[in-house]
């Protein structure tokens, strides 16, 4: 394997990641919270000496890069960037434990949003952004950011479409135009126009800068820290319905942005994603208004209240307008199902995307009428396209280590002794990103009453299911560090 | 992006050797590349080797051309295995996009004659033809056996030419600065390839034993060039062709117009009664080249030279070791794949000809001089296995530094001026030389020195 090209990777991650702490900083600087300017100083100086020094270590590198250095160094790199991530929380005593800080960090990198923070408000404004910050930063990926960057030349090799395939989720992943650096950029560009588009919106309904900017960053990954103990729930419903609409803009797959820009609006609403997304979504809005009416006093609150929510579980967000743990189980249940389901491939969304669980119900339907007419040859296809049979098993080998995971994380963590729904939800909202599940871990509640161990185990859990599974499960492969 | 010149939008159709070599080639060059081809695998893998982007369909369809993108393509080049389909791919795609530029491979020897008109009628802007070209490279150098490699400059005035040093040779252990006394005439060696790695000597360096010299010579020196290094030159009479494919074709049709004897021995006996009707003066024999047999019976040692173009490359590199240790004077041998060229180094072959190579070569220049209309490259080729070029450039009024001695003049790094032409007088620059307007300069780069006109040269 080729550590030193790694480690030259990582090495301009940490310096893209210092580089990204420094807004933080001056916010700690100007309101003149010490002890959170000590923790950024002191991360920021980690990072750099870090950058450099595997910099000199890995200065001559050689290209060669294949498949299996590009998922490793993306799972690599997402734990070194939590590791030194943590440091702020942990250093300014902010969130004192290690573990904890850990994992309120992975929790935003990956956009999960799970927190284990019982007084939000109590963080000072510079730890808060950063906080938030980090959603912005893990929804669209910190190495697609560096392949935005990179100087042409020096990634020009296909090697980079590693690196794009492990970070982007979707069973699909393909380059918009021929070059990466360009295709890098015009999603980076995209994110960053739709999310300074939903900071005007939101500041429209005189939500203060800095909350509109840190519930931007918090809807444009996807990930959901609130910066009030009550996540949106005290903002005015226009506030609400503006992030109602945003989360689902975030939930849509960026190429469906790019055929707009390109004016193929034809293609984006043929799109068979799309089209179930958008199905599903007003479907389970429908459901839930239905079999919560009565619940609050209005027919518009209602209504309010629950597309919020689904569109908060489905793009896996997890942001909350109102605690849906007392909403009658056929609701939770509906809102359990969409957790699994999650948002689009090709967002900035988790779980295990429509576009996926499409591929699946197809590939599965054609199996069964094979079992019928053994000799019938049928192609599945995808907006039109056949896919290919190797697309199909990969798929399905996703599926596969997705429920195995899911299975073993709940077993793992049910040894703490928490009721079945917290254990089962906590997996399920850890795992797909989405924060907040039910019962011990509801919307209202955190994660800090699990133990140390059962953190590690969601820490984890986040970490895959944000790197679309693979990456994580390669570094705990023995054959991976084997041979060179 | 290479200095001076805009990324070009090119798209290739059919991802085979040729393709895949251009796809290598351009994607260096920071073009934006799309890959059409009907196989998905080999797609696949194009794809996650280079930075490009890939199509799956048949390129010869609307659907799948508009899916690559044609409408804003600069260029498609055409490179399937079939000649039909890259000409229906290209007129398809013209009709798309009347500003692209269309480069077709046409390789079926039967519309080698109506070439010309093909061009004009489906409005293609080149055609290649990889066996011709490597058929008229072999042509070459069966008449100058003493090179392993000859490519020519300045309308043939001006060659560069590879010579490999061997333990008899009188450029043992000399160095540079000595080299005129020896040969007597003026000649500049340019590039010396040691142990595979490439590099531009100093006056200073001496010539070790397997280096091989990269050397610039006017075409009248070459004989000369010979005479004074004490290899015998004598012209071929009677030629041993391995492999009656396309190469063999073009090239024993050649030969024979001049009155060489050819033989061609081929495995297919359908093929050989094709050949013996359309080449009267040859000599076909049906049989296996790799039998020692057939080719001592055939009088392989006695031969004046030996090219071997089977389709398989390995059955050429062990036919053309045994014609060499069998005594064959000159020994010419093709290879499809030039990934191992480190090897074929270290085994003493003689003239290695790589007709995808040329091709590519011979694209890549069309690509430069589309990207940079004014002062582009008339010729480029690669030299020690690409890693250095040599390219020849027109001297025009946006040059600077004309009418300056050399010694005055500041060059990049790993850039040689190699050789001035003016109208017929050909000159191996010195510190005083100078060039103007009208010259044709001949400029040696190391790989990663990109250039696209003289001006990049200067510092």
């Amino acid at each position: 394997m080729n550590y030193k090209m790694m480690g030259k990777f990582i090495s301009q991650i940490l310096m893209v990641e210092a580089g990204f702490m420094l807004p933080a900083l001056l916010i700690s600087l100007f309101d003149g919270e010490t002890n959170a300017v000590r923790g950024f100083v002191m991360a920021i100086a980690v990072a750099v000496v870090v950058s450099l020094g595997l910099y000199l270590l890995c200065r001559k590198s050689q290209k060669r890069f294949y498949a299996k250095e590009g998922m490793v160094c993306v799972g690599i790199s997402w734990i070194c960037m939590s590791l030194i991530g943590c440091l702020p929380f942990c250093v300014s005593g902010e969130i004192p434990h290690f573990l904890d800080a850990l994992f309120e960090i992975v929790s935003g990198f990956t956009t999960t949003g799970a927190s284990i923070l019982s007084d939000v408000e109590a963080l000072s404004r510079g730890i808060m952004y950063w906080r938030s910050f980090s959603h912005w930063l893990g929804g669209m990926g910190v190495l697609v950011f560096l392949l935005a960057l990179a100087p042409s030349g020096e990634h020009s090799n296909g090697f980079t479409m590693h690196l794009l395939r492990a970070e982007s989720p979707g069973p699909n992943v393909g380059k918009l135009v021929p070059k990466m650096k360009t295709t890098a950029r015009i999603l980076y560009l995209i994110y960053i126009l739709l999310t300074v588009l939903n900071i005007m919106f939101l500041t429209f309904g005189d939500m203060p800068m800095f909350d509109a900017v840190c519930t931007a960053f918090g809807t444009a990954g996807t990930g959901g820290f609130g910066i009030r103990n009550d996540s949106i729930a005290s903002y005015s419903p226009y506030i609400q319905n503006v992030c109602t609409v945003f989360m689902l803009l975030f939930g849509v797959n960026f190429s469906c942005y790019y055929l707009l820009l390109i004016r193929q609006v034809k293609a984006v609403f043929r799109d068979e994603e799309l089209r179930m997304y958008v199905g599903i979504v007003i479907a389970s809005i429908v459901l839930i208004t239905l079999n919560i009416r009565g619940y609050y006093d209005t027919i518009g609150e209602t209504i309010r209240h629950a597309a919020f929510q689904v569109a908060s579980i489905i793009t896996t967000t997890g942001f909350a307008t109102t605690d849906f743990d007392l909403w009658p189980s056929f609701s939770k249940g509906i809102l359990l199902a969409l957790m699994l389901l999650g948002a689009c491939a090709g967002s900035t969304g988790g779980g295990l995307k429509c576009g996926r669980a499409l591929l699946i119900i197809k590939n599965l339907c054609r199996n069964m009428r094979r079992l019928l007419n053994p000799k019938r040859v049928e192609v599945v296809r995808f907006n039109g396209h056949a896919v290919g049979e190797q697309v199909l098993e990969n798929t399905n080998t996703y599926l596969a280590a997705y429920v195995a995971i899911l299975l073993v994380s709940f077993l793992l963590i049910s040894m703490d002794g928490l009721s079945m729904t917290t254990n089962l939800s906590a997996v399920t909202a850890c795992f797909n990103n989405i924060g907040p599940g039910f019962d011990a871990v509801g919307a209202t509640c955190n994660y800090s009453v699990f133990s140390g161990f059962s953190k590690v185990i969601l820490i984890l859990d986040m970490l895959a299911g944000r790197l679309e599974i693979f990456p994580m499960l390669l570094l705990a492969s023995k054959s991976t560090w084997r041979h060179s | 992006m290479p200095p001076g010149g805009n990324a070009v939008k090119i798209i290739i159709a059919g991802d085979g050797k040729v393709g895949l070599s251009l796809t290598q080639m351009l994607s260096e060059e920071g073009h934006d590349l799309t890959l059409i081809d009907s196989n998905q695998r080999v797609l696949d893998s194009s794809v996650e080797r280079y930075d490009v982007m890939g199509v799956q369909g048949n390129c010869a369809s609307m659907r799948v051309l508009e899916s690559a993108d044609v409408q804003h393509a600069d260029l498609l080049i055409a490179a399937t295995s079939l000649d039909e389909v890259n000409l229906l791919c290209c007129m398809t795609a013209q009709g798309l996009n009347s500003k692209l530029h269309t480069i077709a491979r046409i390789r079926n020897p039967e519309y080698g004659k109506q070439i010309f008109t093909m061009r004009d009628v489906y409005k293609l802007s080149l055609m290649v033809n990889p066996e011709k070209q490597a058929a008229r490279e072999i042509e070459r150098l069966i008449k100058y056996p003493g090179f392993l490699q000859r490519d020519t400059f300045a309308r043939s005035r001006v060659e560069i030419v590879e010579l490999r040093v061997d333990e008899t040779s009188r450029l043992k252990d000399v160095p540079l600065r000595d080299l005129d006394s020896i040969v007597k005439c003026k000649v500049l060696v340019c590039v010396v390839s040691r142990d595979g790695v490439a590099e531009i000597p100093d006056g200073n360096f001496v010539i070790r034993t397997g280096d091989r010299l990269f050397v610039t010579a006017p075409a009248e020196n070459l004989t000369l060039l010979l005479k004074n290094l004490g290899i015998i030159t004598y012209k071929a009479k009677r030629v041993m062709i391995c492999g009656g494919g396309r190469i063999g074709y073009y090239l024993a049709e050649q030969l024979t117009k001049h009155g060489v004897q050819v033989q061609i021995i081929e495995q297919d006996e359908a093929r050989c009664v094709e050949l013996a009707e359309r080449l009267p003066d040859a000599y076909v024999i049906h049989g296996d080249a790799s039998n020692q047999y057939l080719l001592e019976s055939e009088g392989v040692e006695t031969c004046d030279a030996l090219v071997t173009m089977t389709g398989m490359d390995e059955m050429n590199l062990i036919i053309s070791l045994y014609g060499k240790k069998c005594g064959a004077h000159q020994v010419i041998t093709k290879v499809g794949h030039t990934d191992n060229s480190s090897i074929y180094d270290s085994l003493e072959l003689g003239s290695l000809i790589c007709p995808k190579e040329l091709c590519c070569a011979n694209i890549l220049r069309y690509v430069r001089a589309m990207q940079n209309t004014e002062g582009a490259a008339l010729t480029v080729h690669n030299i020690a296995d690409g890693q250095a070029e040599a390219l020849e450039f027109l001297v025009d009024e946006k040059t600077r530094h004309i009418g300056e001695p050399l010694k005055n003049i500041r060059t990049k790094k790993n850039v040689l001026i190699a050789c001035i032409s003016h109208g017929s007088k050909t000159a191996i620059p010195s510190g005083d030389s100078v060039f103007n307007k009208g010259d044709t300069v001949i400029v040696v780069a190391k790989d990663g020195t990109r250039l696209l006109q003289l001006n990049d040269i200067f510092e």
